[in-house]
């Protein structure tokens, strides 16, 4: 049983890199050299993917017999699941359009997620009752392969925007832009900083009182933002700059606000070094490597990325949800906010439909709306997870 | 009704801005696609004649026209969605705490927000009436857009004919013109069907068409939402929806409410297990859990049915037709009824067993006495002859404000106040005393007697939700159509392709509601060998 779940991990491992070595033979393809033949560099990319693919089906497989269930009970197994759904999507997309650049782009979000999913506890937990369901799996992996689809048009939209959006000056456009790209520096700096103190062991205990009652709560990165009337405990800790707001309440309330200041201040730190060093903006410094790409198809994509991943979104997220709430919790529909943020994702993405279809939004407005449905399905994949639950003090 | 009769002979609605046979523009109707000046044609809805498009002036039509915009329709969603998102910042009220008080609650909670939250009504969002309002326009505008469209655009597409108008062809995105004296049209046509076309003619024209029933996936899917939403509105007939609560106490027999008193259920056992906390999968990630981590909540149960009249007062005869488990996922259903394993209460207290003692020896003894703590009597008497009144009875004691009040009615933490009275003189003063779990006070001070506990007994209780629901049909039918409709829509495209043959030569054109790239490809494949040069991209050139 050890040996299954250490294997289950190796390959997890195996994966992630395998994944990470496609994309480097994707950005080759990509690259405007004559002398280089890219249709063969971009097939040696999506034969790595596949690989990587399978790879990581064994993970998945593996660790569902060492756990006795499909691993996707906790966030550390939905996302890593759901970054397998955005591969698996991407190597449909390519193999329906034939497109390298999508690699560049859909690989590293793939990448970023896996390690993301990583810096959440990754032991194998038990089910509690109301998940013991065959409509765990069912539910939940179609509701992952639906968003992961629909997370290629936000792919499609961000090459389409990198290679469409005027650098020549600033404009609205070119700041939203920046923004996206901080928004991936932010998380890559999350990860980078949760690893390293991590690695380090590091903790810092406060006393503070939640709910009247005193409590011990472990910091694992220094406090910049110690709890709410809390006492440092441990010695040769840091001790906070401030205190988080009274109305962080619960035991990880204050912790996962430290978590966003140091993810927010090291994403600055990150996004502006890169950008010292290349001297202009992120974007516009991407812009000559996605030359190649012909906005047409990206556009395209994109569009059919929504068009085939509405169907199974609202089909996983919302028929086989209620399906199964109505057998677990006697309703099929409750208002709970992951319920609500699964049905503000189907009308966002119906939205985008309507203005498409009917109203001739296509181009850079269409690949806008991708980037905020991607909003709106991180949000309900870790927003509604992690804070809006979080602050009601359950984890 | 002023009809346009089109150069071809055919006799079009008003309003229509391609004809419906050979799709020439007509002229005085070009605006209402946008199509002035521009130098491809709008092909939405096929230049069909909509209602919404073609009158304007009674109370009726301005009705219809608002409600069958899309712009409406999206701005409706838009609204409804950020309504929806503010409505999950903070809990709803059915999920606060049961007991506080909603008026106060978001306010101490919350602080300012909070109060403006509940203020404005979000706290009840999902219930209110103007979210409702929202679901409702939503579904009028999905009805009259749909039939808006629906109607003319299904009159033209079976009205189309297979030559085609030159100004309706040169104006189509994929086009291209070939000049050429060997050009093989029964080749082409094999190869359209080659790739699965209709392939009609006309004077020599080709027209070839796929996939037409994908055009009507919207309002098939529009259909299954209208459907959908009556569904959830059935719910409102009484008839139609129960839901009801019940607790039952292990070893009770007890009245199924919400069946009109035709069904019972006994609890057999309740069981509550939890994970092993030795088993080497989840050791880690019980440790981290703190507490004890829950593997079934289970009811055994009996379910009976009443079998003679109802009559109110008189024990019912039951007969047993269903020995179930009711386990989280797994409800027990007979019937119509559905039971869900949906609470429990675990070692509530079932007897209490008291003694009688002087206060400074507890080895001597008048008696004892055991309380039915669900349904107490209000004096014993011992065999001493003393007496133990019941003065008060808190089935789930707490001091509120130095007072001791009962939180609820059951028997969770129970505490008395028991007068007791000496043999003889229940005329006289009582002892007053004080008895609870862990507690056991002197009224006065200078009591002779106490009233001890001995033993006790508790019970798991163990909470059923039932449920009977004749609306599930109608919701599972609107979904099942709302995904036929989406998929049809989605995974297949409505693609056509005209061939005009012309005297040095063909024209050909092309269109899809979506994935122009396919068509190219499919064009290009059918061309090959024909002498046919493939078309080109219009837009794409423009670019």
């Amino acid at each position: 049983m050890g040996d299954l779940s250490a294997i289950s991990s190796n390959l997890l491992y195996a994966a992630f890199v395998i994944y990470l070595v496609a994309t480097f033979f994707f950005a080759g393809a990509i690259r405007d050299k004559k002398s280089t033949s890219p249709d063969r560099i971009g097939k040696i990319g999506i034969i790595l993917s596949i690989v990587g693919f399978f790879t990581q089906l064994g993970y998945f497989f593996t660790r569902w017999g060492a756990a006795g269930h499909a691993p996707v009970s906790n966030l550390f197994e939905f996302i890593t699941f759901f970054g397998m759904m955005l591969v698996f999507a991407f190597i449909i997309m390519y193999f329906i359009y034939r497109i390298n650049v999508l690699g560049v782009i859909a690989l590293p979000i793939a990448l970023l997620i896996i390690a993301f999913a990583s810096m959440f506890p990754t032991e194998i937990s038990p089910l509690v009752p109301s998940l013991q369901s065959h409509w765990l799996y069912i539910h939940v992996t179609t509701a992952a392969l639906g968003q992961a689809i629909l997370s290629i048009s936000f792919v499609a939209g961000l090459i389409f925007l990198i290679r469409q959006v005027d650098q020549s000056k600033k404009t609205k456009q070119t700041f939203w832009l920046e923004f996206v790209i901080y928004m991936v520096a932010t998380t890559l700096a999350f990860i980078i900083i949760s690893s390293v103190f991590s690695a380090f062991n590091y903790e810092a205990s406060f006393e503070a009182p939640v709910e009247g009652q005193p409590v011990e709560i472990t910091y694992e990165m220094p406090a910049i933002a110690g709890p709410f009337d809390g006492e440092l405990i441990s010695d040769g800790a840091m001790s906070p700059l401030f205190q988080a707001p009274e109305w962080m309440r619960g035991v990880d309330a204050a912790i996962k606000f430290n978590t966003m200041i140091w993810s927010i201040l090291g994403g600055l730190v990150l996004y502006w070094l890169v950008r010292l060093v290349v001297r202009k903006r992120i974007g516009s410094a991407l812009q000559p490597l996605l030359r190649k790409a012909n906005p047409e198809i990206v556009d395209e994509v994109g569009y059919r990325a929504v068009a085939i991943g509405f169907p199974i979104f609202t089909l996983g997220a919302l028929i086989f949800a209620m399906i199964w709430a109505q057998q677990a919790w006697d309703r099929f529909w409750g208002w709970d906010p992951k319920e609500v943020w699964a049905l503000i994702t189907f009308f966002f993405y119906a939205a985008y439909l309507h203005l498409r279809l009917s109203r001739g939004w296509q181009g850079t407005k269409s690949a806008w709306l991708a980037v905020g449905g991607f909003a709106i399905i991180m949000f309900n994949l870790l927003a509604v997870n992690l804070i809006i639950s979080g602050l009601h003090s359950y984890a | 009704m002023n009809e346009i009769t089109c150069e071809c002979g055919h006799v079009n609605p008003e309003g229509t801005v391609l004809c419906e046979a050979c799709g020439k523009p007509v002229e005085d109707n070009q605006h209402l696609n946008g199509n002035e000046n521009q130098a491809l044609l709008n092909m939405r809805y096929d230049g069909s004649a909509r209602r919404s498009q073609t009158y304007n002036r009674t109370f009726i039509d301005k009705v219809w026209n608002f409600f069958s915009s899309v712009k409406v329709g999206v701005w409706l969603i838009v609204i409804t969605l950020i309504a929806s998102a503010i409505g999950t910042l903070l809990p709803q009220e059915m999920y606060i705490p049961p007991g506080s008080d909603a008026s106060t609650h978001y306010k101490d909670q919350y602080g300012l927000i909070g109060q403006i939250y509940y203020q404005l009504g979000f706290h009840n969002l999902f219930s209110s009436w103007w979210y409702m309002l929202l679901l409702a326009l939503i579904g009028i505008s999905i009805i009259i857009a749909s039939l808006d469209r629906f109607i003319p655009l299904y009159k033209t597409l079976k009205t189309q004919k297979p030559k085609r108008h030159d100004q309706f062809m040169k104006k189509q995105r994929i086009f291209g013109k070939t000049e050429s004296d060997s050009i093989d049209m029964q080749l082409m046509k094999e190869n359209l069907k080659k790739n699965r076309y209709k392939v009609t003619e006309e004077d020599g024209s080709l027209f070839a068409e796929k996939n037409r029933f994908s055009r009507w996936g919207p309002y098939v899917n529009h259909i299954g939402l209208i459907v959908f939403l009556l569904g959830t509105l059935l719910r409102f007939v009484p008839a139609l929806y129960v839901d009801d609560f019940v607790w039952v106490r292990e070893g009770e027999t007890k009245m199924i409410t919400g069946t009109e008193g035709q069904y019972y259920i006994k609890n057999e056992d309740f069981i509550l297990e939890n994970y092993d906390e030795n088993d080497e999968r989840f050791q880690e990630a019980i440790m981290r859990n703190g507490q004890p981590v829950p593997k079934t909540y289970q009811t055994n149960a009996v379910i009976y049915e009443r079998t003679d009249d109802i009559v109110v007062g008189k024990d019912p005869e039951l007969k047993e037709i269903k020995e179930a488990q009711a386990r989280v996922n797994h409800p027990i259903k007979f019937e119509n009824y559905t039971l869900y394993q949906a609470s429990y209460q675990q070692n509530e207290f079932n007897e209490m067993t008291f003694k009688l003692h002087d206060m400074d020896d507890e080895d001597s003894s008048y008696g004892e006495f055991t309380i039915d703590l669900n349904d107490p009597e209000t004096e014993y008497e011992l065999d001493s002859g003393h007496v133990v009144v019941l003065g008060s009875y808190f089935p789930e004691y707490e001091l509120d404000d130095g007072k001791p009040v009962s939180v609820s009615k059951y028997p969770r933490n129970p505490a008395f106040v028991f007068n007791v009275y000496p043999p003889g003189e229940s005329d006289g003063e009582p002892e007053v005393s004080f008895a609870g779990i862990g507690a056991n006070v002197d009224g006065s001070g200078e009591n002779e007697f106490k009233v001890g506990l001995v033993d006790f007994d508790v019970r798991d209780v163990t909470g059923l939700t039932v449920r009977k629901d004749y609306t599930l049909p109608f919701i599972a039918l609107g979904g099942a159509i709302f995904m036929i409709g989406v998929i049809q829509g989605m995974y297949w495209n409505h693609r056509r392709i005209w061939v005009k043959p012309k005297d040095n030569g063909v024209w050909i054109a092309g269109h899809t509601n979506k994935n122009w790239v396919a068509l190219k490809r499919e064009i290009e494949k059918s061309t090959k060998g024909t002498g046919i040069e493939p078309p080109v991209d219009q837009q794409e050139l423009k670019d």
